[in-house]
């Protein structure tokens, strides 16, 4: 069982008070398991990212333990409070921004600031303030005065943002919050998670990309089926995979052959004309298998060199190959 | 000490009233700034109106008032009916207006935040009562300036005022309990259809008398015609006996069944 491999007790050191913790989770529609049970333990002030393929439950641990929605079995604590007996306990302390835009359309950003701002029980001032310096942060004060549904994605998604920011939460749920965005509008997002984590706040965030995982996380839960399926550092998942491997490509079909018959041990893959051998990418080795080639004469067109990366940890635990990598080795699958 | 505990409920209700009329303040700008909705709701109950005293008029009151046509007293007729239709088609909107709302991103986000619950609902029965409220206002003034008159006085005002809020408040509940069970604003408007059919066949155009024996009964044991008779004596002096509290105990129970089912619609998981 991968997952009980990958938690790695802190040695040493008071343990940080912990932010989320789950025991159990569990969740159907109808028939159709959508949690099956997940153990989570997020220590407070830290990243943690849960990550998954469409339809592995993530938005639905959010959902649950934002107290959106309720659970079907096993228990979770938000900040200190159970999230069945004490729900309003756990709203006190959480921030939001759902996976679809929560922001309300038919008004102003800034009124929807504004609005946040009361239903925090801010003073009149304090709310035109927090509001006028998140507009501003959020580089959204020109366009204040404009209805949010004339927004574009990005700076509806911003918005979003800025108003769970309001009523300064100290643990944020962040379901997809790049998902959708051009590349520089998730830098941007990328920052805002690293500045909220500087300032000691939790953040909790899903993700299908896998880069934004290793970006901001501490921790990562690849979730698959309802179920965790390896949790750990960037780090600690990407040893789960085997070593790295070089790839030579050919274009020519005979040279191709050539070499896949000089080269035993590569796995070759036919119709891209590319083999594949086992690596770990020191330069040591690297030369080596450069002398090798010479000694046999193989000559490739192309030659790269891969280390694993969180892409190989995902499609290995979640079971489905690369897509351009048809004859990944089997054993990592397993 | 139970420190912590001892200001746990005067503060409830006030983050209640306080995250209320915070609600409120949204629901009442979404109507400003978008106020086609609103006019549009407004059209209907004014067309009745005019389409009944100027096209029907004559015809309806010779065959009301014993052979003799008479429009002007046909319009002290209708005009109580058509203020409560105006109720009725400010629920329309409400109906609307909350299934959109709760198929909105925002809503889930109010449901993670520490507000008081129901705010949220009663946000929109407010907003809408005093909607339809103006709205009732507005049709009354087209109704005086074709004509209407009343002779009642200031305690039939109060009261006439007092019993058009009160079915206003009754349909909003169960108005917001078919927005809340609506998937989408398409199904609301139909869910709440029969809350504009209703009035039209309750003793607002004619008196229940005229209508087929098998019908009658359809006609006089709803909550429109007894709502309907209580404003017609209170406006126009005519005999009121049972219907005031006929209506009452409709409406109070109309509120009450509303409000369990919003309040179970909104407790439930969203989809």
């Amino acid at each position: 069982m991968p997952s009980s491999v990958m938690h790695t007790p802190r040695c040493g050191g008071p343990q940080p008070p912990v932010a989320v913790s789950t025991v159990g989770l569990r969740k159907s529609y109808g028939d159709k398991t959508v949690l099956d049970g997940i153990d989570l333990r997020i220590p407070a002030g830290s990243v943690f990212a849960l990550l998954g393929p469409n339809g592995a439950g993530k938005t639905t641990v959010v959902k649950i333990l934002s107290t959106l929605i309720t659970a079907d079995g096993g228990q979770a604590r938000v900040a200190g409070h159970d999230i069945a007996t004490s729900p309003a306990a756990v709203r006190a302390a959480i921030g939001v921004t759902g996976q679809f835009s929560a922001v309300d359309g038919l008004i102003t950003g800034e009124e929807n600031m504004l609005l946040m701002a009361d239903l925090h029980h801010l003073s009149r001032r304090e709310g035109r303030r927090v509001a006028a310096e998140l507009l501003e942060r959020f580089d959204l004060t020109d366009v204040a005065k404009k209805p949010a549904q004339s927004y574009s994605g990005g700076m509806k998604r911003r918005l979003d943002i800025a108003m769970t920011l309001v009523g300064d939460p100290r643990i944020i749920f962040l379901d997809e919050p790049t998902t959708g965005l051009d590349p520089r509008s998730r830098h941007n997002m990328w920052q805002i998670v690293r500045e909220l984590v500087s300032g000691g706040v939790t953040v909790f965030l899903t993700t299908q990309y896998l880069e934004e995982a290793d970006e901001l996380a501490d921790r990562i839960a690849v979730l698959n089926g309802g179920r965790i399926a390896a949790e750990g550092t960037a780090e600690e998942l990407k040893r789960i995979v085997p070593g790295g491997h070089i790839r030579l490509r050919f274009t020519d079909p005979a040279a191709y052959r050539s070499a896949a018959l000089a080269l035993r041990e590569a796995s070759g893959d036919d119709e891209a004309l590319s083999l594949q051998i086992p690596s770990d990418g020191s330069q040591r080795e690297l030369r080596s298998i450069l002398d090798w080639l010479d000694s046999v004469g193989v000559e490739a067109d192309e030659l790269t060199v891969h280390t694993p990366d969180l892409d190989d940890v995902f499609f290995a635990l979640t079971g489905s190959d690369r897509p351009n990598r048809p004859n990944q080795p089997k054993e990592a699958v397993r | 000490m139970s420190a912590p505990l001892a200001p746990a409920r005067p503060s409830r209700i006030s983050s209640a009233v306080r995250d209320s009329s915070t609600m409120l303040r949204r629901n009442l700008l979404h109507a400003r700034r978008y106020p086609s909705m609103t006019l549009n709701l407004l059209l209907t109950p004014v067309m009745m109106l005019l389409l009944f005293v100027y096209v029907f008029g004559d015809v309806m009151s010779s065959g009301m008032g014993g052979g003799h046509a008479d429009r002007s007293e046909y319009i002290a007729y209708v005009v109580p009916g058509i203020l409560l239709m105006t109720i009725g088609g400010t629920l329309v909107g409400t109906a609307v207006s909350v299934a959109n709302d709760m198929n909105e991103g925002i809503t889930a986000r109010f449901r993670t935040m520490a507000i008081h619950r129901g705010s949220v609902l009663f946000g929109h029965v407010v907003g809408s009562v005093l909607q339809a409220i103006i709205s009732v206002v507005l049709v009354g003034a087209v109704a005086v300036a074709i004509g209407f008159r009343s002779d009642a006085g200031v305690l039939e005002w109060i009261a006439a005022f007092g019993l058009l809020a009160l079915v206003a408040l009754a349909f909003t509940w169960i108005a917001v309990g078919m927005g809340m069970s609506s998937p989408n604003a398409e199904a609301a408007s139909n869910n709440a259809m029969p809350l504009i059919l209703l009035p039209l066949i309750s003793s607002a155009f004619v008196p229940v008398d005229a209508m087929p024996g098998w019908f009658q009964p359809i006609a006089e044991y709803q909550p429109f015609t007894p709502a309907i008779e209580t404003l017609r004596g209170l406006l126009l002096g005519t005999e009121i006996g049972d219907n005031w509290w006929i209506t009452v105990v409709w409406c109070l129970g109309l509120a009450a069944l509303g409000y369990r089912w919003s309040k179970t619609r909104f407790d439930r998981d969203p989809k």
